[in-house]
C-alpha cells in the first residue's frame, strides 16, 4: 500500500519505526526544490535545443551567454533563432508554469478547497471576453497575437475581479462558498458573450486564431510579452511565501486562524487581489491554459505535504517544469501544426491527478 | 492572567446574539459556559478569540481591552480551540501543532529549535507524539480533537477558550480530554452542552439564556432544578454523584418542563 508518494521519508523528530500506511509526512523540499531546479534548466535546454532546426545544447548556452553579457552575436549561427525565438517561449512556459502553480495554490487556500481552481473565480473567462474581442471586433492594434490582444485580456480580466470583488465582498469577508458562487456566475455570464463572439467570428482565419488562444498556446511569445509575468511571477512567490504560515491556518477554518492572530478578512481580500492580478497576467499572455493550476499543487501536496512553506515554491517550479515540456511535446509532436498547450495539459493532466487520486485512496483505506 | 467580559454585545450575521453578557473567566481556573442551543456561547466565544468584534461592550485581558491588542499579541495570550473541522490538504500532525507557533513568527521565518521544542512538548502533552508523522485527516475524532488541542499549546496561551470541545467524542474521549483540561491549570473558557461534564470539571459556571448571562457561581450553587426548567426546559433532580461527590444532574427524559403543570391547568379548565 505504501506508494512512492505518499510513503514516509524519515524526519528527524519520529521515530521511523511506525511505519503506518497512513503516514503523509512528505519528501524533504529541500533536495526535492533542488532535483525540480536542475530538471527545469535542462528542460528549458531542450526547448531551445529541439525545433524545427537542431540546435547543440552547448551552442544554446552559448548565445545565451554572450547575449547576457553583452557581446557581440558571432555571425552565422542561430542567434536569432534561439535568442528572439526559442528563449523567450521557454522562459515564458516556464514563468507562466510556475505562476499557475502559484495560483492553483493560493485559490485552493483562498476558497479552502483542494479542487478549487483559479479560473473558478471567473478572472479568465473576462480575460477569455477582452481577448477574443480584441480579435473578432477588431479592438486590439493588429488583432495578432501581440501585445494589444493581451492588453485587451488583462483589462478583461481586471474588470471580471471588480465585477467578483463588488458582489462576493459582503461583509468584508470574501466567504470561500460566496466567492466560488459569484466567481462562476460571473465566469459562465462573461462566456456566454464569448461564445457568441466566437459564432460571429467574421472568417475561418479569426475562428481558428480565437480556438487557438481559448485553449492556450505560448506561440506568441516574444521578450516584451516575457516583461510583465518576469516581474508578476517571482513577486507573487515572495509576496504569498511571506504569507505562507497564514495560508497554513486558513486551510484549519476562519475561527482557527483568527484565534493564531491572523487577520482573516484582510488575508483574505490582498489573497484574492493578488490571485486575480496574477490569474489575469497569465492568461492575458498565454491564454486559459487548463488544468495546470488545479493539477500542480494537488500533486506536489501529494509529495511535500499541504504546509505551504514548501509547497508554494514546489509548486512553482513544478509548474514551470511541466509546462516547458509540455511545450516542448506541442512544439514537435506535429510536423504540419503546433498543438496548443490547453490540449495537451488536459490530455497528460486529467490521467495523472486520476492516478494520483487513486493511490492516494489506497493509502488510505 | 484573567478575562473580564462586560456588557458584551455581539452580531453574527446582522442578528445581535449576545446582549450584555458579563462573565469572568478567574486566573487558573475552568469556567464554564453553558445554556441552550442559540444561547450565545459560540458567539462570545468567537469575540474572545477575536473571530468577531462587540458591537458594544468588552472584553478584558488582564484588565486590557482587547482593541488596544493587535491580532498577533492577543493570540500570544489566548488559544483558541474553534468546532472548525477544517479541509483535506493533506497536513500533517506535527503541521498542525506547527500552526500554534504562527503568532510567534515573522514572514519568511522557519521554525527554530525552540519551536520545535515547544512543538514536541506540546504533542506530549496530548499523548500524540507517535502520531506527529500522520496525515491529520486520518486520525479519529477524538486524536484530532487532541492535535488541535496540543496546537492550542503550542501557542504558550495564558487563557484557553474552547467551544465545544467534546461535542462528536465518545465518553472515554470526552473523559479523557476534559482531564487533561483539569491537569493543565490554565484560564480556560469553555462551552460545554453536557452540563453533568460541566458540574464536574468547572470551578464555576455562567449560564447564557438568550444572549445574557443570567447566573454564575460554583456548578452547585447554579444548576438547580428550578434553572434546569427555566433555562433549559427540562425536568431534573440534582443529586451527589456516588462516586465523585460533584453534583450530578438526573434528567427526566420523559417529559420536557412544564407538561405536568400545562397537564394540571389543562385539567383544571377542562374539569
Amino acid at each position: 500500500m505504501i506508494s512512492a508518494l505518499s510513503s514516509r521519508s524519515s524526519s528527524r523528530r519520529t521515530s521511523t519505526t511506525d511505519a503506518s500506511p497512513d503516514d503523509a509526512r512528505g519528501l524533504p523540499a529541500g533536495p526535492l526544490a533542488l532535483v525540480l531546479a536542475v530538471a527545469l534548466l535542462a528542460a528549458l535546454t531542450a526547448a531551445v535545443a529541439w525545433g524545427s532546426t537542431s540546435i547543440p545544447p552547448g551552442e544554446v548556452w552559448g548565445v545565451v551567454w554572450r547575449r547576457l553579457s553583452g557581446e557581440a552575436p558571432r555571425p552565422g549561427t542561430n542567434d536569432l533563432i534561439v535568442w528572439q525565438l526559442r528563449v523567450p517561449r521557454a522562459v515564458l512556459a516556464a514563468l507562466v508554469g510556475a505562476g499557475l502553480g502559484l495560483v492553483g495554490t493560493a485559490v485552493q487556500a483562498l476558497v479552502r478547497n483542494p479542487l478549487a481552481d483559479p479560473y473558478l473565480l471567473g478572472i479568465s473567462n473576462g480575460a477569455s471576453l477582452g481577448a477574443v474581442a480584441s480579435i473578432v471586433l477588431g479592438l486590439g492594434a493588429g488583432g495578432a497575437l501581440g501585445l494589444g490582444l493581451s492588453g485587451a485580456a488583462f483589462a478583461g480580466a481586471l474588470a471580471t475581479f471588480a465585477l467578483v470583488w463588488a458582489v462576493a465582498r459582503r461583509g468584508g469577508g470574501f466567504a470561500p462558498l460566496r466567492l466560488v458562487l459569484a466567481g462562476v456566475a460571473i465566469g459562465q455570464f462573461l462566456s456566454g458573450f464569448t461564445s457568441y463572439l466566437v459564432l460571429r467570428a467574421g472568417d475561418e482565419q479569426q475562428t481558428h486564431s480565437v480556438l487557438f488562444w481559448l485553449m492556450g498556446s505560448l506561440s506568441g511569445a516574444s521578450w516584451p510579452l516575457v516583461a510583465v509575468p518576469a516581474v508578476v511571477v517571482p513577486a507573487a512567490l515572495l509576496w504569498l511565501q511571506a504569507r505562507a504560515r497564514g495560508l497554513n491556518a486558513l486551510l484549519m477554518g476562519d475561527e482557527t486562524a483568527a484565534g493564531l492572530g491572523v487577520h482573516v478578512t484582510r488575508l483574505r481580500r490582498e489573497l484574492f487581489t493578488v490571485t486575480s492580478v496574477l490569474t489575469g497576467v497569465l492568461v492575458a499572455v498565454s491564454g486559459a491554459i487548463a488544468f495546470v493550476a488545479l493539477m500542480v499543487p494537488h500533486a506536489c501536496r501529494l509529495v511535500v505535504g499541504g504546509d505551504h512553506r514548501r509547497l508554494l515554491p514546489v509548486s512553482a517550479l513544478f509548474g514551470a517544469l511541466l509546462l516547458v515540456v509540455v511545450d516542448i511535446v506541442c512544439r514537435t509532436a506535429m510536423d504540419s501544426q503546433e498543438l496548443p498547450v490547453g490540449v495537451v495539459t488536459s490530455l497528460i493532466g486529467a490521467p495523472a491527478l486520476l492516478y494520483l487520486l487513486n493511490r492516494r485512496l489506497g493509502s488510505d483505506s | 492572567m484573567r478575562i473580564d467580559i462586560e456588557d458584551l454585545h455581539v452580531a453574527y450575521t446582522g442578528r445581535t446574539v449576545v446582549a450584555g453578557a458579563h462573565l469572568v473567566a478567574a486566573e487558573g481556573e475552568i469556567t464554564g459556559l453553558v445554556g441552550p442551543n442559540g444561547s450565545g456561547k459560540s458567539t462570545l466565544l468567537r469575540s474572545v478569540y477575536r473571530h468577531l468584534k462587540p458591537t458594544a461592550g468588552r472584553v478584558l485581558l488582564a484588565g486590557t481591552d482587547l482593541r488596544e491588542l493587535t491580532p498577533v499579541q492577543s493570540a500570544r495570550h489566548i488559544a483558541a480551540l474553534p468546532q472548525e473541522r477544517g479541509g483535506d490538504f493533506e497536513l500533517t500532525v506535527h503541521e498542525v501543532v506547527a500552526m500554534g507557533r504562527t503568532p510567534y513568527k515573522r514572514a519568511f521565518a522557519g521554525d527554530d529549535a525552540a519551536d520545535r521544542d515547544v512543538i514536541a512538548r506540546a504533542l506530549a502533552g496530548v499523548g500524540m507524539t507517535a502520531a506527529a508523522g500522520r496525515r491529520f485527516t486520518t486520525l479519529s475524532g477524538g486524536e484530532r480533537q487532541r492535535v488541535l488541542l496540543a496546537r492550542a499549546f503550542a501557542q504558550n496561551p495564558d487563557v484557553l477558550v474552547l467551544d465545544e470541545p467534546t461535542n462528536h467524542l465518545d465518553v472515554r474521549h470526552q473523559v479523557e480530554l476534559l482531564a487533561l483540561l483539569r491537569t493543565q491549570r490554565r484560564t480556560t473558557l469553555v462551552s460545554l452542552h453536557d452540563l453533568n461534564a460541566a458540574a464536574s470539571v468547572c470551578d464555576r459556571l455562567h449560564v447564557l439564556h438568550a444572549g445574557a448571562v443570567i447566573a454564575s457561581g460554583p456548578p452547585r450553587q447554579v444548576l438547580t432544578p428550578a434553572l434546569l426548567a427555566e433555562v433549559f426546559g427540562v425536568r431534573a433532580a440534582v443529586v451527589d454523584h456516588p462516586l465523585t461527590g460533584d453534583p450530578l444532574i438526573a434528567f427526566d427524559h420523559r417529559a420536557p418542563a412544564g407538561t405536568e403543570t400545562a397537564a394540571a391547568a389543562e385539567m383544571a379548565t377542562g374539569g
